[in-house]
This record gives C-alpha cells, sequence and structure tokens, in this order.
C-alpha cells in the first residue's frame, strides 16, 4: 500500500509540473528539463503503481510512512528541474531549494534570484502552494485513496497541529473544503495584486509564496521593491493565510460566534498586535515616521510569525530588542490547521495551561483540573504528546546547532539559521538575515538544514518514525 | 446521507463502518472517548463525546440538518429520550433500538407516540430468524420479501440432494413447486447460476419460492423436511426468551436451560409451557439428562461465543441429524467459524445492522431512485433488492429471456397486483409491477442498471 500511494504521488507531481512547463513555453525558455523530470517522475510512479495493493486500508504506521517518504520522493524528483538546467549546479543544493520550497521555509541558496529563468521561479513559487496544504491532502481530494479511517492517518500525519480534526464527516469532503478555501483566497489575493499593477507573473509567484507562508520572492530585495499598496496587501494575506483554515470554515457556515470564540486565533492575533507595538516603539527612531515604524513592523512581525519570510527592509539591523522578540514569534510559530510553520500557537496555549495546571497541583496535592480549549476537553494525551513535542523539539534544535556550529559561522547565524529552518520561516539573523542567503554553509550542514525543513513541516514526528525501531521491524515483518 | 450515530458498540460499530462505506457522512456519538479514538482510526467518520440525549451534544453533532438519528446505546430509555430530542431539534428521522422485553409490547404506540421512524429490537430480529430456521431444519437461511408473499431461501445441497450433478434448467424445470435458484456459493465464491450451471455436493444454494411451497420443495428434493419438534434452548437471556415465547405459542416443544437462578424463575413465571431447568448448559451430564438424544435441534444462546461453538459441535456430535443454531457475536474470526461444521449460525449485530441499512436505502432511494426493500444475502455478499418498475422503464413489455442482462444479475419475482410468481423466460415486466432483483453488484440504485450497455 505504501509504494503504490507513494507511486500515486509521484504521477500527481509530474501532473503539477505541467503548470511550470507551460509558463517556460509561454516565456519561450528551453523546457526539455522539465519535459525530463515529468517523464522519469511519472514514469517511477507508473512503475509503483503497478505493485496494487490486494488491501487498501492505512495503518498510523503506514501513514507516517508515506507522508514521510512521499515528501522527501517528490523533494528528490522535484530538484531535478534545477540540476537538469544547470540554473543550480549542484543537485544538493537544488534539493535544499525545492525542500525549502515545499515546507514552505522559503530559505534559498541563491545569491542572485533575478538570474533564474521564469520558468524556474514560478516552480519555486509553485512548490509552495503545494506544500502550503499538503501533497497528500491534495491527492485526497481528488482521488479515493484508502478505506475508512486510512484517510485519517495521512491526514494526521501531514497536517499541522496537535490534533486533526475533520470539518465533515468524510476526509475526502474536508480536504476538499480546505483546498477550497486555499484556492478562493489564492485568487482573491492575486486579483488584488494584479489591481495594485503588479504583472501577472509577480502577482501569482508571490500569491503562492504567501498562500503557503514560504517566501521565496522573485527579486533579490524580496518585497522591499514594491509599492506600499502591495506591501499592505501580503502583509494582510501573510496574516489571514497564518489563521487555522477552521476559522473560515465556520465563518462560512455562519456560525460566527463559535468562530470568534475560537482562543487560538484571539492568542494568534494578541501576540502579534503585541509584538507589532513593542517593536514599532522601539525602531520609530529609524524610521521617518511613526506610522512608517508601525508599518514597518507589521510586515516584518506578520511576516516571521506565520513563517513567510517575506520582507521589506532588514530587520537584522534593528535593535537588539527588536531582534530579539522577532526570534521569539518566530518560534511560536502561526496557528495549527494553517498553512504556516512554527511551533503552533494552540501548542503554546497548551504547554502553559498545563504549566499552570501542574503548579496548581503542587500548591493543592489533590486537585483535579482539565485542560481545556475552547470549551473542549484536552485529553491527557494530547497533553502528554504535546510535552514531548516540545522536549524533541527543543533536542533536535540543539543536535542541528551542534552540527551546523562545526561550520565557521557565528553563532546568532547558527542559531537563527536552525531556527529558520526548522520553523519554516526562511531568514534568521546574522548572515542568514533577510539580505543573505544559505550558500556559505558547508554541504553537510545544508544537509542538517533541509532535514530541519522536512521535520519542522512534518510536525516532527511522521520523519521520526521513519527512523524508529518500531517502524523498521514492522517493514521486514512484511 | 447526514446520519448521527449515537452509541459505538458492537452494533453501533458495524451500522456506522457499512453506512460510512456506502458513502454517507456519518458522525458518532459516544460517551467513552477511548472508544471513538479506537473507532476514528479505522472509519472515515467524525465523533462528538459526550451524551447523545443531551441537547448540547446532539446540537455539536449537527442534528439539525441530519437525515436520520440511529441510537444504539445500551439503555432503551437513553435511545428514545436520544430520538425524541432529534425529532424535536430538527432531525428528518430517527432509529431507536429498544430491546427491553416490557416495551416490546407497546413498540407501535411508543413509535406513534414519539414520531420514530423504526423501532428495532435486535433480540427480538434474532429470535425470528431462528424461528424461521427452526421451522425448516434444511433451510440455512430465510428472508421475506413483497411484504412475506415470496422468499429467499438459502440451503447446503447434501449429497442426497437431487439437485447435485445437473444443470439448474434441468433439475428444476421437473419439480412441482415453483422455485429459482438465484445464487451459488461455492468454496468462497459466489455466482448467479443461469441454465446451463450446475450444482454441485455442497454448494450453498439461494432459492426464490413462495413461503407455502418451502416444505413441498425440500421433500422434492430429498431433503429433510421434519420439522422441529423438541428444542432445547441454552440461555435464557433475551434471545431465548424471545424465541421460547413464540415457540409456546406454536405449541412446540421448548426446553430452556438457565444458569441464573432468578432470571429461570421469571421465565418460569412468564413462559409457563416451556419447561425451564436451572443449571449450566455446558454441563455434558446436565444436558444429556434432560434428553438431548431426544431433541431435534438445539439453540446455544448463551453470551459467550465459544461455549455457543462448542455446544453446537457437541450436539452434532452426539446427535448427528440435530439441526444446531449458535449465536456469534464476534465476526473478526467468521472463517473459522464457517469452517466449522455447525449448522445454522446467528449474527445478532448483522441482522440488526441490515435491517437499518435496508431503511436508510430505502430513505436515500425515495429521493433519487426506486429501490424499495433490500436485503442481503449469504454473508452478505449477494444483494436482493425489490425494484418499482416504472413508466419510463427501458425493460418494460420485452420478454426477458430477450433482456441483455448483467451476467451477475437475475430477475428472481415479479408482484403483479398483489399476485406474486416467480418469471420463465416468455414473461415480460409491465408499469406498476415490482420485481425482485439479486445480484452480486453492490449499490444498484435503479432497475434499469441491469441491462448491459
Amino acid at each position: 500500500m505504501i509504494t503504490y500511494v507513494l507511486g500515486i504521488l509521484l504521477m500527481t507531481e509530474g501532473a503539477l509540473l505541467l503548470l511550470p512547463t507551460v509558463i517556460g513555453l509561454y516565456y519561450k525558455e528551453n523546457v526539455t528539463p522539465f519535459l525530463i523530470t515529468i517523464g522519469t517522475t511519472v514514469l517511477s510512479g507508473f512503475v509503483m503503481t503497478r505493485f496494487k495493493p490486494q488491501d487498501k486500508t492505512i495503518v498510523s504506521m503506514d501513514g507516517f510512512a508515506i507522508v514521510s517518504l512521499g515528501w522527501i520522493l517528490i523533494s528528490l524528483f522535484g530538484a531535478l528541474p534545477f540540476f537538469l538546467s544547470k540554473e543550480i549546479p549542484s543537485y544538493l543544493d537544488a534539493v535544499f531549494e525545492v525542500v525549502s520550497g515545499f515546507t514552505t521555509t522559503g530559505s534559498s541558496i541563491l545569491t542572485d534570484v533575478e538570474a533564474l529563468s521564469k520558468e524556474m521561479l514560478f516552480w519555486r513559487s509553485f512548490t509552495h502552494w503545494i506544500g502550503g496544504m499538503g501533497a497528500l491532502a491534495f491527492i485526497m481530494a481528488i482521488l479515493p485513496l484508502a478505506k475508512g479511517g486510512g484517510n485519517l492517518q495521512l491526514m494526521r500525519a501531514e497536517s499541522p497541529g496537535p490534533d486533526v480534526e475533520k470539518l465533515v464527516p468524510k476526509s475526502k469532503s474536508t480536504a476538499r473544503i480546505l483546498y477550497g478555501i486555499y484556492v478562493i483566497m489564492t485568487v482573491v489575493e492575486i486579483l488584488l495584486l494584479r489591481c495594485g499593477g503588479l504583472s501577472f507573473f509577480e502577482s501569482v509567484t508571490l500569491s503562492f509564496g504567501t498562500a503557503g507562508t514560504g517566501g521565496f520572492g522573485v527579486r533579490n530585495s524580496s518585497i522591499a521593491e514594491y509599492s506600499l499598496y502591495t506591501q499592505i496587501i501580503i502583509g494582510i494575506f501573510m496574516t489571514l493565510f497564518g489563521i487555522n483554515f477552521n476559522f473560515y470554515f465556520l465563518l462560512f457556515c455562519g456560525k460566527l460566534k463559535s468562530a470568534f470564540k475560537n482562543i487560538e486565533v484571539k492568542s494568534y492575533l494578541g501576540i502579534m498586535v503585541t509584538a507589532v507595538l513593542l517593536i514599532a516603539l522601539n525602531i520609530s527612531h529609524m524610521f521617518g515616521s511613526f506610522f512608517e515604524a508601525l508599518h514597518q513592523a507589521a510586515f516584518q512581525v506578520s511576516s516571521v510569525m506565520t513563517t513567510t519570510g517575506y520582507a521589506t527592509t532588514d530587520f537584522d539591523k534593528w535593535p537588539e530588542f527588536s531582534r530579539t522578540l522577532m526570534l521569539i514569534v518566530m518560534c511560536v510559530g502561526a496557528c495549527a490547521g494553517s498553512t504556516g510553520g512554527g511551533f503552533k500557537v494552540s501548542r503554546v496555549i497548551i504547554l502553559a495551561k498545563s504549566a499552570k495546571r501542574e503548579l496548581k497541583r503542587l500548591a493543592h496535592p489533590r486537585s483535579v483540573s482539565v485542560i481545556t480549549m475552547d470549551g473542549k476537553r484536552i485529553s491527557d494525551e494530547v497533553v502528554t504528546g504535546t510535552n514531548v513535542f516540545f522536549f524533541i523539539y527543543v533536542v533536535i534544535f540543539i543536535v542541528s546547532l551542534l552540527i551546523v556550529s562545526t561550520d565557521k559561522q557565528d553563532m546568532v547565524t547558527n542559531i537563527t539559521g536552525v531556527i529558520a529552518t526548522l520553523n519554516n520561516i526562511g531568514p534568521g539573523l546574522g548572515k542568514v538575515g533577510p539580505t543573505g542567503n544559505f550558500s556559505l554553509f558547508s554541504w553537510y550542514s545544508k544537509v542538517v538544514f533541509i532535514f530541519d525543513m522536512l521535520l519542522g513541516r512534518l510536525e516532527i514526528f511522521p520523519f521520526l518514525m521513519l527512523f524508529a525501531p518500531t517502524l523498521s521491524g514492522h517493514k521486514k515483518v512484511r | 446521507m447526514k446520519i448521527i450515530v449515537v452509541g459505538i458498540g458492537k452494533v453501533g460499530y458495524t451500522v456506522a463502518d457499512q453506512l460510512s462505506n456506502e458513502g454517507h457522512d456519518v458522525v458518532i456519538v459516544d460517551t467513552n472517548e477511548k472508544v471513538l479514538n479506537a473507532v476514528l482510526n479505522s472509519l472515515d467518520v467524525i465523533a462528538v463525546s459526550g451524551n447523545g440525549a443531551s441537547r448540547r451534544v446532539l446540537s455539536e453533532a449537527g442534528v439539525e440538518d441530519s437525515d436520520l438519528v440511529i441510537a444504539l446505546t445500551g439503555s432503551d430509555e437513553i435511545n428514545l429520550l436520544c430520538c425524541l430530542l432529534a425529532t424535536k431539534l430538527g432531525a428528518n428521522g430517527t432509529i431507536a433500538r429498544v430491546r427491553n422485553h416490557e416495551y416490546n409490547e407497546d413498540v407501535s404506540l411508543i413509535k406513534d407516540s414519539l414520531g420514530l421512524s423504526m423501532v428495532i429490537n435486535p433480540e427480538k430480529e434474532a429470535a425470528d430468524e431462528i424461528l424461521r430456521i427452526l421451522k425448516f431444519p434444511s433451510a440455512k437461511n430465510i428472508d421475506t420479501f413483497a411484504k412475506g408473499k415470496i422468499n429467499i431461501v438459502s440451503f447446503t445441497a447434501t449429497c442426497n440432494c437431487t439437485l447435485c450433478g445437473k444443470a439448474v434448467k434441468d433439475s428444476f424445470s421437473g419439480l412441482k413447486a415453483r422455485a429459482l435458484a438465484c445464487a451459488v456459493e461455492r468454496e468462497n465464491k459466489i455466482f448467479i447460476p443461469f441454465g446451463d450451471s450446475v450444482i454441485e455436493e455442497n454448494d450453498v444454494v439461494a432459492v426464490l419460492i413462495a413461503p407455502n411451497e418451502i416444505a413441498s420443495f425440500f421433500k422434492e428434493i430429498g431433503l429433510p423436511v421434519n420439522t422441529v419438534k423438541r428444542t432445547m434452548i441454552i440461555g435464557g437471556g433475551r434471545i431465548g426468551h424471545y424465541l421460547a415465547t413464540e415457540m409456546c405459542r406454536l405449541n412446540m416443544d421448548t426446553t430452556i436451560v438457565e444458569n441464573n437462578p432468578q432470571t429461570a424463575e421469571n421465565l418460569s413465571y412468564l413462559l409457563p409451557k416451556a419447561n425451564i431447568i436451572c443449571g449450566d448448559g455446558t454441563n455434558r451430564a446436565l444436558l444429556m439428562e434432560e434428553g438431548l438424544k431426544e431433541a431435534s435441534a438445539i439453540c446455544c444462546l448463551t453470551g459467550f461465543d465459544e461455549e455457543n461453538l462448542i455446544l453446537s459441535l457437541f450436539a452434532k456430535k452426539v446427535v448427528p441429524n440435530i439441526k444446531t443454531i449458535a449465536k456469534i457475536n464476534r465476526t473478526a474470526f467468521n472463517e473459522v467459524v464457517k469452517s466449522l461444521d455447525i449448522g445454522s449460525v446467528i449474527y445478532p449485530k448483522f441482522i440488526t445492522a441490515s435491517q437499518i441499512l435496508q431503511h436508510v436505502r430505502a430513505k436515500k432511494n425515495n429521493i433519487g431512485s426506486n429501490v424499495e426493500t433490500l436485503y442481503k444475502i449469504i454473508d452478505n455478499k449477494v444483494e436482493a433488492l425489490e425494484f418499482h418498475v416504472g413508466d419510463e422503464s427501458e425493460l418494460v413489455n420485452t420478454s426477458l429471456e430477450d433482456l441483455l442482462l448483467h451476467n451477475n444479475v437475475i430477475i428472481g419475482s415479479i408482484n403483479r397486483k398483489g399476485n406474486v410468481f416467480i418469471p420463465r423466460g416468455k414473461d415480460t415486466l409491465q408499469v406498476g409491477d415490482s420485481v425482485v432483483v439479486v445480484t452480486t453488484i453492490q449499490g444498484l440504485s435503479d432497475l434499469d442498471d441491469i441491462i448491459k450497455d
């Protein structure tokens, strides 16, 4: 079953690769790298689907394996166009770029983005869009993949957040609704940007970057060169894409009351507004007017908090207090169930609440208290899961940092580099700040970053399962 | 359709599973979160935890725009309250499971006054099923169609059955009883027989037949028809109680072996005609003493599947031509049960689930197509559907032998203005008929779907 689903995934990727090919033909560019990639991808996918499974069930272990292997596979194949066209000469760099795209990180190893051809730029941004909502969710929305609860196992492994909640009983309809919201919001953004006078190509690529909360731009200066209108539109949409999609579903159903009661959305906006105000006060002397400072602070904060990574100014030059605040919101990340990455606001809320409970328990050893969110009870498994997640998250951070530190970069660059990739943000501080890039790292650091990005996007567990002894033992039995 | 299933026990799970597989949007409600989580891992449904008879929980499950609420919790009262609330909150239809013997007498009153679409009593249904099997010991299963005017009877073709080794068209045309072979199961494979198909020994054959001809049919093909006279029932639970009530009404000699003295005493008060024994039904000496050797049938209805299986096997050993019926709750090891020579097996949860499914199908088809009733026969692998022939049907006025039907479809019987008959090749369908179609294709929704394109 694993091979079969992976085969379908590859064939879908082949189909999706047709889009940049069309763009290439339109701009009269050399499309052979894409054609070769489509050929190999579809062929490998086709061969894999020949292993038709008799038993179409997916147990949770299969779900984890499919999702993590699937993401690795689409990255390896997705990197081919860059490599074949020699626009990114090293295959490792190409993989880095594509993983950064699919995981909606937006970190780049390119020093000169504008040198890329239009088709490559489009593919780069398009990977953001696919990765934002999830490649398997996309397939799930069109094809009947698995039987019964199997779909949920896939969704659970792929979608961000501590717990998955289906909007409607059928996984397929849920995936469709989510993609529907996603497509509509993306189209609205494209139209609004187009109204702001951007070329069609730029409107589309920037919207893809925003929708997936990715952050690949098409110019070297990211967003700084664009008009104020464009910056504001992008800023607003980044914030919107960082909100839990359940919120939009409830709005759509007309359940305004329960939508606005959502504590995660409220905290998310609360943290964001607080950070913006503090930073704006802190940096107001750097800009001509307070409004200018507010605008810059708002754009940058929403960009890193939703883990998009667009920039309109080099926040690495800001005062220490603002830089530290930026680092903190980077780690918090967006809402669960959005396209954003990071640690997720809901996890922060759960951790805070469980910490409060433990403190209370110290004072009143016999007290019993249940953690709730939006009036619903959070089961102890979820709380424990969140604690464990936090622990592993920190461990991965430390291990990655240790390996990367053997490179000859400074501490700030290393720390924020790991944070930026693990949280799928894009730019960090120091040499990997908004104006820098990741090309200066050695090959093994890049490998570490690639793993961090995948771990961050797939929320650590599915990926770790791949190496866990239980799973490999399970495979041998087969 | 949007369906809410309240109470996820054995039956609830089976129902949710089948409904979800048929493409309905299923919401499950239960108080036990652990159970819900386990179900979520295997079924494509969403879950709401809480008491299904509370307004808050029902609203959360989306009762306002639901098409059907099925209450299957362990308590009759909660089921009824849940359905009552659901109706008031805007559910389109409700099904309640009511299993208490005392409520059973007032079922139609309850149903009407609470506005339920259906009241289901799994134990009563199981008891009725057993009784049908007991009346015709050679039959494995009997299902009724067309308001009881036609039955589908399945039986094993044993060595002394005259059907064996002959083509269907030869063996059946010689019979006085008008019967039609509509499905054959051979070594776990099912096919729909046609004129040239040959029935072999040990095949399970399903035939369509009028109820009053069943006895003579069995006599003609050489299968035993001696109706059960002395019956032993092991386990005086709900099924045993319902069964014994009916059997006493039919003046059949009934012995119930029940372990619990209080239950036994209660049974003896309620069933004065029956012979109630208080003792362990798995005690060999007791069984012999109470005349297992003279019994013509034994129904093993204890709460343990293992006991029921062992008892059936034992009874077969001691009395080779005894009719045995075993109740099995767990279906996970179906293959093992089937490989044993234990006569009939009753799965109460399948009976319940298939009845609910039938109701849902009919309800759904009222909107889209025209299935009137649906039965799943031979381990749910074959469907028998009753269709109404509409004005625009393409099948009207063509003789059946000229219709190009799919390979695994057979037209079993025609009900024309209350007169039911089994069609032959020269017959035609008329507008206003209702026909029974037997097929291995799952999910047919229109009569015209049975013709080859």
